[in-house]
């Protein structure tokens, strides 16, 4: 009974301490040394939010770049379901490689959310791209560059491209 | 495998031992009393006199009750969440199979997930119920592994400690400033952390909120693992940059190495710790090169600032800690990369293991080594200055053959039950696979899976539940058991017939036992599964 009582009064303890002024105070200190991050790096225009930066957008007309192949639930890209395909290397509808493709592209990511795609996934795309919008492939190649992200600090992770920011400097250029 | 796989293998590996020797030391000092400041009046709050030692029956009792009382507290917080507040997406209370699953997954430190977290839990239940538990089960373990030190160092004594001593501690001292810490660096790189409604974009698409990087901190340190949204870390709002990724992979194996160090300085013999981080290593490191060759070729299921090297990495870290997060979908790796992932759960989750379960897991399978060694030679065992005897030898015989147990009949049912099968993404071995995983995962209280399996079916959600329920219960309580015995004993003086400890003789012979005890229990299994996979693929 004694064991009893001690465990309800520990649990309400460590639930005010750990449950609740724990994450009340990281998240004070978060909204205040960094909003932006805290609130999902958004993307805004004009008060309106266009996206994240962290998040994937599924892109699928040929003047944009194309992200990698989503399997979150309902639809490509939805943020409120994320999903990685789960196909097993002999499921039959596991996508098979293609010639030449980077295998970002024809792999479906972790989340259904990557937001990223490899350098050569955005080269590979960079000739459609300056057709469909009718300017030179250089200035396609050039902005592909400008949002190239290294590695962390030249070691950790991998380079890879932005593909909503890309796209969005696409639109943007006059 | 590229040169620069090879150097973010070493930026990892160096972190994560360089901080052994610090941490360690510093969480020696906490158990040792040296910081007491703030305790004073927590022990008055929960009506505990610290100085009042319990027997090692007094002191399961205590624990048990404490996970008793924490499963109701998160199945009821659970299945009324919708009159609870910070619940802005409106998420309805859950029904008891799946509450049961997700209470009994975060109270033995399991955190199996069946549910999408971003779907499912509102940010009441994230805090108030998981997070609280991600504490709680991480610092009862802990507070197994100290028993288990004052065990060994005693002589003659009916004692082992305070629980509530162990256990407040562990929280205030250790698990709490290094989460506070973890949390604000993962905000700063972009992991989110407020308690807004989602966020609809101008396109439609909705972007899922909540207090996210308090939980992701603890879930990663505290070997616990679920995740704030469905698919983990892989999720950019809970791993958004390789760096926050190497933090989020440090922090898995983080405290289970240096608690190595601890172990040795409570006991007066460092060598002794080092020699069990020693035989952790040398089981890890080799699993670790596989899965990253294995899968190098492989990007289904991984994210691309991670690439195929750390997200091989941390398939490695997870699975040999039962911390059981992931960055990548384990569903899909190749049958190698599948093989190696199952193999570190099956061998007990003792090489790292969860926080203090992993350490005195791997101990019970000291004893268990020093057994089979006094037996070759005809002496009776000992084990840092204490005989092993026979009723260590039933404690330790039941701690390792518990999980096994659990996981093969746990898989044997749920391959013979229609909605054991029903959740199926995948057929044939990996089909197979999958089911086995899951069980291997429960019963290990790793909480990894093969996300295609949907385990959210009654059957899997209550036998999944008992599983994790059992599997920690049975390895915990013969450790507690362990720990007072040899408290009770006299230390025997190392004579000419002692095996040393703290030698590389031992740490094969060590790691020898732990590798051919999960062989021989779930060679068979593997070969159904991923052994037959790879065989097709060719």
């Amino acid at each position: 009974m004694n064991a009893f009582m001690i465990s309800v009064r520990a649990l309400v303890f460590f639930t005010v301490l750990a449950g609740l002024a724990y994450p009340l105070v990281v998240l004070v200190a978060g909204q205040v040394a960094f909003r932006h991050q805290a609130q999902g790096s958004l993307i805004e225009s004009g008060g309106k939010v266009i996206g994240s930066e962290l998040i994937g957008q599924h892109f699928d007309q040929s003047q944009y770049f194309w992200p990698r192949p989503s399997a979150t639930g309902a639809k490509p890209y939805n943020a409120e379901a994320s999903s990685g395909s789960n196909f097993g290397p002999l499921h039959p509808d596991l996508k098979k490689p293609v010639v030449g493709m980077p295998r970002d592209l024809w792999t479906a990511s972790g989340s259904g959310l990557d937001p990223h795609i490899s350098l050569e996934g955005a080269r590979y795309q960079a000739e459609r791209v300056a057709v469909a919008r009718r300017i030179p492939k250089v200035v396609v190649v050039q902005l592909i560059d400008e949002h190239t992200e290294g590695r962390q600090w030249g070691v950790l992770g991998e380079e890879r491209v932005n593909v909503l920011k890309l796209n969005l400097a696409l639109d943007q250029r006059k | 495998m590229s040169t620069s796989d090879w150097i973010q293998i070493g930026v990892f590996l160096g972190i994560f031992l360089a901080a052994v020797k610090p941490l360690g030391a510093y969480m020696a000092a906490v158990y040792e009393g040296k910081f007491t400041r703030l305790d004073g009046w927590i022990y008055r709050i929960l009506g505990v006199d610290p100085g009042e030692e319990q027997s090692w029956q007094q002191y399961s009792i205590h624990w048990l009750c404490f996970h008793v009382v924490g499963l109701l507290a998160v199945l009821g917080i659970l299945m009324t969440q919708q009159w609870h507040p910070w619940n802005p997406q409106g998420f309805a209370n859950l029904p008891f199979h799946m509450a049961f699953n997700i209470a009994t997954s975060f109270v033995t430190n399991t955190n199996w997930q069946n549910y999408g977290g971003e779907s499912t839990l509102s940010y009441f239940s994230q805090m108030a119920a998981l997070t609280v538990q991600n504490f709680a089960s991480a610092s009862a373990g802990m507070a197994i592994l100290v028993a288990l030190a004052r065990g060994i160092t005693r002589r003659s004594v009916g004692v082992i400690g305070n629980f509530w001593v162990d256990l407040t501690r562990t929280t205030v001292y250790i698990l709490l400033p290094l989460s506070l810490v973890l949390s604000l660096v993962l905000i700063q790189q972009g992991v989110i952390d407020n308690l807004d409604a989602y966020v609809k974009t101008t396109g439609g698409q909705v972007l899922p909120m909540g207090p996210a990087a308090s939980q992701i901190a603890i879930k990663q340190l505290g070997t616990n693992g679920g995740g704030f949204f469905n698919v983990n870390s892989a999720h950019p709002f809970e791993n958004p940059t390789p760096l926050s990724n190497l933090l989020e992979m440090i922090a898995i194996l983080l405290i289970p190495a240096a608690l190595c160090y601890t172990f040795g300085r409570l006991i007066q013999d460092k060598r002794q710790g080092w020699a069990l981080l020693g035989t952790m290593l040398i089981i890890f490191v080799p699993f670790l090169l596989l899965i990253v060759w294995g899968e190098a070729s492989n990007m289904e299921g991984k994210e691309l600032r991670f690439g195929t090297v750390n997200s091989g990495i941390w398939a490695a870290a997870t699975t040999a800690a039962s911390n059981g997060s992931v960055n990548a979908m384990h569903d899909s790796f190749l049958p190698l990369g599948q093989f190696c992932t199952l193999f570190l759960m099956m061998l007990g989750e003792v090489v790292f293991g969860g926080v203090g379960s992993g350490l005195y897991g791997m101990i019970i399978f000291a004893i268990i080594t020093v057994f089979i060694a006094g037996q070759m030679v005809g002496r009776t065992p000992e084990y840092l200055g204490k005989k092993i005897e026979t009723f260590e030898m039933k404690m330790a015989s039941i701690a390792i053959l518990v999980p096994p147990l659990c996981v093969l009949v746990g898989t044997a049912i749920a391959v013979m039950h229609p909605q054991g099968v029903g959740g199926l993404l995948n057929h044939g071995p990996h089909g197979f696979s999958e089911i086995l995983y899951a069980f291997t995962s429960m019963g290990n209280n790793n909480g990894s899976a093969f996300g295609g399996y949907s385990a959210n079916s009654v059957l899997v959600n209550i036998l999944g539940g008992v599983i994790m329920l059992v599997s920690r219960f049975g390895v915990a309580i013969p450790a507690i058991a362990i720990a007072g015995s040899l408290a009770g004993k006299k230390t025997t003086p190392v004579g000419l017939g002692t095996l040393p400890t703290h030698g590389p003789l031992f740490i094969l012979l060590l790691a020898g036992t732990v590798v051919i005890v999960g062989a021989l229990a779930f060679l068979p299994a593997l070969a159904l599964g991923p052994v037959v996979e790879q065989f097709r693929l060719r």
